[in-house]
């Protein structure tokens, strides 16, 4: 048992720190002059040596690569990850910033997305015929294949431009948070609802439903008290993938809605190269989605009861987490 | 021991080969599903537009007219037109091969590479397997539209480098796969059978290894396939690809966004185009991997 708890979070700390390494790979030692990305592309041509060089002593790129990397990663160790070129404040700060409007989108989504999926799941389930429940099991594989940003803009056409509904601009967590987060929900059911509908579609089959069947509970009875119960376990093992929807998803959200928070920080980092702030976000998303993993390694066997007996006495617990090896 | 039947020469059955039977029966099932049969020519359309654009529309992506400005969509413009007075659907049209051509080379990318690292990974297993998966979980934790908008913004914007950024964000979930296969095939009876009658490592894998580990990463290519037009999509919609006057279909998007109040179909038309498109090959590719 301590070795699985060892394991796993080393697995998660080797995540979060090799996140680091590859971006930094990918950002301070792939392009040939990082200097270069730090400065405005239509300005690059007249700036002068001497610019170059002081710019260069303040981040450190007069040093060895090896000697870079190990003084980042100290300061990554005690919190600090430099600060952003554009705006000079520090990037930890300006991640915390922002995270919170971006904490009540994807919340607020993630809740709605369960419920879509648990009513599609449900729908699925109760009707007995065929042509209805093929249908029905269409939509998640379609609220996928929609272009996130097409939905927005039908969002906005519809519910702001022609009933005036809602504003076209979504910042703050008012009514303006309503179009943001019914847009970002529906992708984000789409894999939850599709496993849902499989998982259901097992436990029907499973022999307690017979028993309970052969004991005269009713149909919509057995749904709710056995399936539902049992089928909803495995949607844990893909909240990586769910967080994953997420945040691609506020990417575009925020950026059609123009609303503040972690996707419209990318956005801007990554269009005016703010090497530093690139690299914090995608460390704080690495580490947020190995904490999320590890969250679900530890709590499914507490949640599934028939897990935490086979950890008791199986040699090899690894497998459980559902992930697809 | 029926797995022997491969001969020590390697040729495989070839199940693919199809007689004119199998064929007319796939036909007649195509017409039972007219959802499958929509998904087909929707897809085979696509593929003609980026072939030969010009059999399709006669106005050119790039000339504007500026008598007709934000045109709504009529006979003459199938689509409308935008705030140049430029063909919307001559633009669409003409766009089909930068957007098809991207995920195409994105996928090409992806079933590569990942093809490769999972077969190396699965076949040696040990230390290697132990680095490659471990790198692989890394890339696999970070959402890949993030991961491609950063290496994009490190090769630089341009479609050729969003295909690339697309593919190389997905290498590990086919590496992830083709590992997977590989490691029961290599524990199979055949191969087994094939090391007791003297054939070489290099022979072993070549002839059995691959031929019967590709199969699902096939599938997974084909699956990737849709997924790959949204990232490429999107991607363009965040314009990280080419340059404006350059008809692409995130672009199309893109440029429509600010007009949605008074002339939505700018944007919603090659929106639903691109829609279609993956929802097409999603069905596609399902239908595909069920009769195999």
């Amino acid at each position: 048992m301590i070795r699985y708890v060892l394991l796993k979070v080393g697995r998660a700390l080797f995540v979060v720190w090799a996140a680091f390494t590859l971006t930094f790979v990918l950002l301070y030692v792939f392009p040939a002059d990082p200097i270069d990305l730090l400065f405005d592309p239509a300005e690059l041509r007249t700036v002068s040596q001497e610019t170059r060089d002081q710019v260069a002593a303040l981040y450190g790129f007069d040093k060895p690569v090896p000697l870079q990397y190990v003084d980042r990663l100290w300061h990554a160790l005690q919190g600090d990850f430099g600060s952003s070129v554009q705006t000079g404040t520090p990037v930890v700060q300006a991640i915390v910033d922002v995270l919170p409007s971006t904490l009540v989108l994807s919340a607020g989504a993630l809740v709605l997305a369960v419920i879509i999926a648990f009513a599609i799941a449900l729908a699925a389930t109760l009707t007995r015929r065929p042509w209805l429940r093929n249908l029905i099991e269409s939509i998640p594989p379609a609220t996928v294949s929609v272009p996130v940003f097409l939905l927005g803009i039908v969002m906005i056409h519809i519910f702001s431009f022609t009933l005036g509904w809602f504003p076209s601009f979504g910042d703050g967590n008012g009514i303006g948070l309503v179009l943001p987060l019914i847009t970002l929900a529906i992708p984000v059911s789409g894999p939850i609802a599709q496993l849902l509908v499989r998982s259901f579609e097992t436990e029907a089959a499973a022999p307690y439903v017979t028993t309970s069947q052969a004991k005269g509970a009713s149909r919509p009875w057995i749904i709710v008290k056995d399936i539902v119960r049992n089928a909803s376990l495995p949607a844990f093992t893909i909240a990586g993938i769910t967080f994953g929807n997420l945040i691609a998803g506020s990417v575009i959200i925020e950026t059609i809605f123009s609303r503040g928070g972690l996707g419209r920080l990318t956005q801007t980092s990554i269009n005016t190269l703010d090497i530093p702030v690139v690299q914090g976000i995608v460390v704080f998303v690495a580490a947020s989605f190995a904490a999320i993993n590890l969250l679900v390694d530890f709590l499914y066997p507490v949640i599934d009861p028939r897990l935490r007996a086979s950890l008791a006495t199986g040699p090899r617990p690894t497998a459980l987490a559902g992930a697809p090896a | 021991m029926t797995a022997l039947a491969p001969s020590p020469a390697g040729d495989l059955p070839t199940p693919s080969r199809l007689p004119a039977g199998r064929l007319r029966r796939a036909a007649a099932g195509l017409l039972r599903q007219p959802a499958l049969l929509a998904a087909w020519v929707i897809v085979l359309l696509m593929i003609a537009w980026a072939i030969a654009p010009g059999l399709f529309t006669s106005a050119s992506p790039y000339t504007s007219d500026p008598s007709v400005p934000f045109a709504a969509p009529s006979l003459e413009h199938l689509f409308g037109t935008d705030r140049l007075g430029r063909d919307l659907f001559a633009r669409t049209v003409y766009g089909t091969s930068t957007t098809l051509t991207a995920t195409l080379i994105a996928v090409l990318v992806a079933f590569t590479f990942g093809s490769v690292i999972g077969l190396v990974s699965g076949y040696f297993g040990g230390l290697i397997d132990l680095v490659t998966m471990r790198i692989i979980d890394v890339f696999l934790s970070i959402p890949s539209l993030l991961l491609a908008m950063v290496i994009v913004s490190v090769l630089g914007y341009s479609t050729q480098n969003i295909a690339l950024a697309v593919g190389i964000a997905s290498i590990a979930s086919f590496a992830r796969v083709m590992r997977s296969e590989v490691l029961s095939v290599v524990q199979s009876d055949y191969v087994q059978a094939a090391y007791g009658l003297g054939v070489g490592r290099f022979r072993v894998v070549a002839s059995h290894v691959l031929p019967n580990s590709l199969s699902s990463v096939l599938a997974l290519a084909a699956l990737e396939f849709g997924t790959s037009v949204l990232a490429v999509a999107s991607l363009g919609f965040l314009g990280y690809g080419a340059p404006p006057p350059e008809p692409e279909w995130g672009l199309l998007v893109a440029e429509g966004r600010d007009f949605v109040a008074q002339y939505p179909w700018i944007s919603i038309i090659p929106g639903i185009l691109i829609a279609a498109l993956v929802i097409s090959t999603h069905r596609v590719s399902t239908s595909i991997r069920r009769s195999h």
